[in-house]
């Protein structure tokens, strides 16, 4: 698309002028790939790819909006980085109806990286190694001592268990026993631990490796906090249900183990936290409860309490001269899935989700949708007649690193070649077992959306003895 | 700005807002079943009319666009009496027990649909009735839109029983939010009924139960199974339950769900039509995903 742009004259030259960097390289990085080139690559017809780039170049307004289909490759980074290419070359950025937007999958993927859960920042987005300052507010906010050192992602702490670096684990939230690429391997990974603590609402796969459950209430609706959305508005969720038995507020929880083990923080209320997290980001400084309630939310930045939040990032772009860094263009190699097809292997699956479910179901298997129905391996109506598999024959699908056995169903939407699993129900089907574990050097995001398989049909009997099992959870209680 | 007179006295509002508009700046109480604050006007229900000085006829308030100088009567004889027609009848044709409204309104306008005589029963064939079928009523009973119950999937019910083919629900499934076009109405004249294609069951048809037309809809026709249940139970206590504003846990777009609670227990999600991320729209695991917070 790049290319295309560029030769058509489309490219926004007086943004990139003014705004941008590198572009002359950028401009040579995309040379070889001609439309017919894209074609062979992709298999989208050069026609498609030059009406794209066409239109996209050529609206007064564009936003490029994403999901995991892009995030979830090897190539992770660099795939972000061509949308952000695309965006600059038409100056689709830092405009009103215009941008790039990462369309989060769950209501608090933003709020987690700014409040600090990630490995290499404070909250706010303040760097725990370079920035001194930030780090001397935060210890003496704590009274503790911060290490200018980036801790572990989530896959460095796989690779950690692995060295045997990383002998104990406190999971809060998530399902990495269903959920991890190559599962087999991440739940050897799990199993081996010294010790495992599991904080969650639902007893998961995960919880039941652990050593220690800590059953806690459901964040959304029986606790009080705050979460951040895609658009980087925060909103307030609210308790409107008791939790039940003794699951207890994450939050307590937190506290009292911080008590237990020699720092006494009281009961904090969700209110208090949040104050704090005003107090030591300047991003969340004028987020006040009150003008979060009265607003409907805020979108940071909002650095005072007169501040009505920000609409837009990226708008200094725009500005005479552009206030700031200019934005750079980065030159990206094309890299392929990481799993070649071959003769062993000749299917590619990517994986994804439905609308009606929710990762690995252990929430969404529990409402009575007319929607689901279970798992199944989607080929196109081409591969199964090769195959010569039927809609609903149980099929083995293996990997280089596994198999399973799953119901087929036909697709007309996949092209020849292409195959579709979801990983919503792993207790029927354990469709990770396929995916290949093989990460993002930067962001450590697993390759989900590009194994490669075989499909085989296995005996009758066999199959149909299996067949009982594809039925969602809920049909049988 | 736009100023007009209402019963009188001027009132001033936006170019291109409605009589309606005004009317509710004013505070003046105007009843209204079709109109959504989130959906184009359909101008089916008629009975938010009033009457402008120099018209021949009644304008429904709803959708007609505040001119400068108009005259504007809500409480005219003219007025009273065409609403009170339109209540009575729709509240002798349809089911208006869960209309949060109907009552007040029919009380307000003297409204008496049982002078029509009794309701017909539910007619099982009226999904299926063409142009032309309607037969002559025999005057004894109240032409009603009457058939049974609908309950073909676990999320929610529809009973049209309760229809007033307002048009909100088609609207909402339609393109002005979901763009999922599972339902339209069907047939003609009285015989008209919200209908999916070929009148097949919901879990065959093109719906994606985000429940955007329960939201909407005017009079419980279209109902979350749970209120269903509950109300047939006898057990629905609107008056006891709480409503507490959170933010849906299913993805990064940040819908606000309105969960209404009765003995801890949530038996009901709508979202704030006001609110800037999606207007009162919601998708399945919004609206109906909470399941695993509740047990069985």
């Amino acid at each position: 698309m790049a290319r295309e742009i560029i030769h058509a004259g489309l490219a926004n030259r007086s943004f990139i002028d003014r705004a941008t960097t590198g572009f002359d390289e950028y401009a040579a990085s995309v040379e070889a790939f001609t439309l017919a080139e894209g074609e062979r690559l992709t298999g989208v017809p050069a026609a498609v790819i030059r009406e794209a780039a066409h239109a996209y170049a050529r609206a007064d307004r564009a936003m490029i909006c994403w999901t995991l289909g892009i995030t979830e490759h090897h190539t992770a980074v660099d795939n972000v980085l061509s949308l952000i290419n695309l965006s600059l070359l038409c100056g689709h950025v830092g405009r009103y109806g215009s941008g790039v937007n990462p369309l989060r999958g769950q209501n608090n993927v933003q709020g987690g990286g700014d409040m600090g859960a990630i490995p290499n920042k404070l909250t706010g987005f303040q760097d725990i190694e370079s920035d001194a300052g930030a780090r001397a507010r935060f210890e003496a906010a704590w009274d503790c001592t911060i290490k200018p050192r980036y801790g572990w992602h989530l896959t460095q702490m796989f690779d950690a268990m692995e060295r045997g670096e990383l002998r104990t684990l406190y999971v809060i939230g998530e399902n990495p026993a269903q959920s991890e690429a190559n599962v087999h391997h991440a739940r050897k990974l799990l199993d081996g631990l010294d010790f495992l603590v599991v904080q969650d609402i639902l007893l998961t796969k995960t919880a039941a490796l652990a050593d220690v459950v800590l059953p806690s209430a459901a964040s959304w609706c029986e606790t009080e906090g705050t979460v951040t959305n895609s658009e980087r508005r925060v909103q307030r969720v609210r308790k409107a249900l008791d939790p039940p038995g003794e699951a207890r507020d994450d939050l307590w929880i937190l506290a009292e183990l911080a008590r237990r083990l020699g720092r006494d923080w009281g009961q904090p209320t969700a209110a208090q936290v949040w104050d704090e997290v005003r107090a030591l980001s300047p991003m969340h400084r004028g987020m006040r409860y009150d003008r979060l309630d009265a607003l409907g939310g805020i979108q940071w930045p909002c650095p005072d309490e007169e501040h009505p939040g920000s609409l837009r990032l990226h708008e200094r772009l725009w500005a005479d001269p552009v206030e700031g860094p200019l934005a750079p263009f980065s030159v990206v190699e094309h890299r392929p899935p990481y799993e070649a097809l071959d003769a062993s292997y000749p299917i590619r699956l990517t994986t994804g989700r439905r609308l009606e479910s929710y990762n690995t179901g252990v929430q969404t298997n529990l409402y009575r949708s007319p929607l689901h129905r279970g798992e199944s391996l989607d080929l196109s109506p081409e591969d199964a007649e090769r195959l010569l598999v039927e809609e609903g024959e149980i099929v083995r699908v293996s990997s280089r690193r596994g198999a399973v056995e799953a119901p087929v169903r036909v697709d007309r939407s996949l092209r020849p070649g292409l195959a579709f699993m979801t990983l919503h129900f792993p207790d029927q089907v354990d469709s990770n077992v396929l995916t290949v574990d093989v990460t993002d050097p930067k962001s450590g995001t697993a390759e989900f959306k590009a194994a490669a398989i075989r499909v085989e049909k296995i005996a009758p009997a066999e199959g149909a003895a299996k067949a009982t099992t594809t039925e969602p959870a809920w049909t049988s209680s | 700005m736009v100023e007009f007179e209402v019963d009188g006295e001027p009132v001033k509002v936006f170019e291109g807002q409605t009589i309606l508009d005004g009317l509710r700046k004013k505070g003046i109480d105007t009843p209204t079943l079709c109109y959504g604050e989130t959906l184009r006007p359909a101008n089916v229900c008629r009975v938010c009319v009033v009457e402008i000085e120099g018209a021949r006829v009644l304008a429904p308030s709803c959708s007609r666009k505040a001119e400068p100088g108009m005259k504007v009567r809500t409480d005219s004889e003219r007025v009273r009496h065409s609403r009170r027609l339109v209540l009575e009848f729709l509240a002798s044709s349809t089911d208006l027990s869960t209309a949060p409204e109907a009552e007040a309104y029919c009380a307000e306008y003297e409204a008496a649909p049982e002078r029509y005589g009794p309701p017909a029963p539910p007619d099982p064939d009226r999904d299926r009735k063409r142009a032309g079928h309607h037969l002559e009523p025999d005057g004894l009973t109240a032409a009603t839109v009457y058939a049974p119950v609908k309950v073909d999937n676990e999320l929610y019910v529809r009973d049209y029983s309760k229809c007033i083919l307002c048009y909100k629900c088609v609207d909402a499934c339609g393109d002005q939010h979901q763009n999922t076009f599972a339902i339209t109405v069907a047939g003609r004249g009285f015989d008209a009924r919200i209908s999916t294609e070929y009148v097949v069951e919901l879990p065959e048809s093109a719906c994606v139960y985000c429940g955007n037309c329960i939201a909407v809809c005017p009079t419980g026709a279209l109902m979350f199974k749970s209120e269903h249940d509950l109300r047939a139970a006898g057990e629905w206590d609107a008056e006891g339950q709480t409503v507490t504003t959170t933010v849906c846990p299913y993805c990064g777009v940040g819908c606000n769900l309105d969960l209404h609670v009765q003995d801890n227990r949530i038996v009901k999600v709508t979202s704030p039509a006001d609110h800037d991320v999606t207007q009162g729209n919601l998708c399945i695991k919004g609206r109906f995903g909470f399941q695993h917070v509740q047990g069985p």
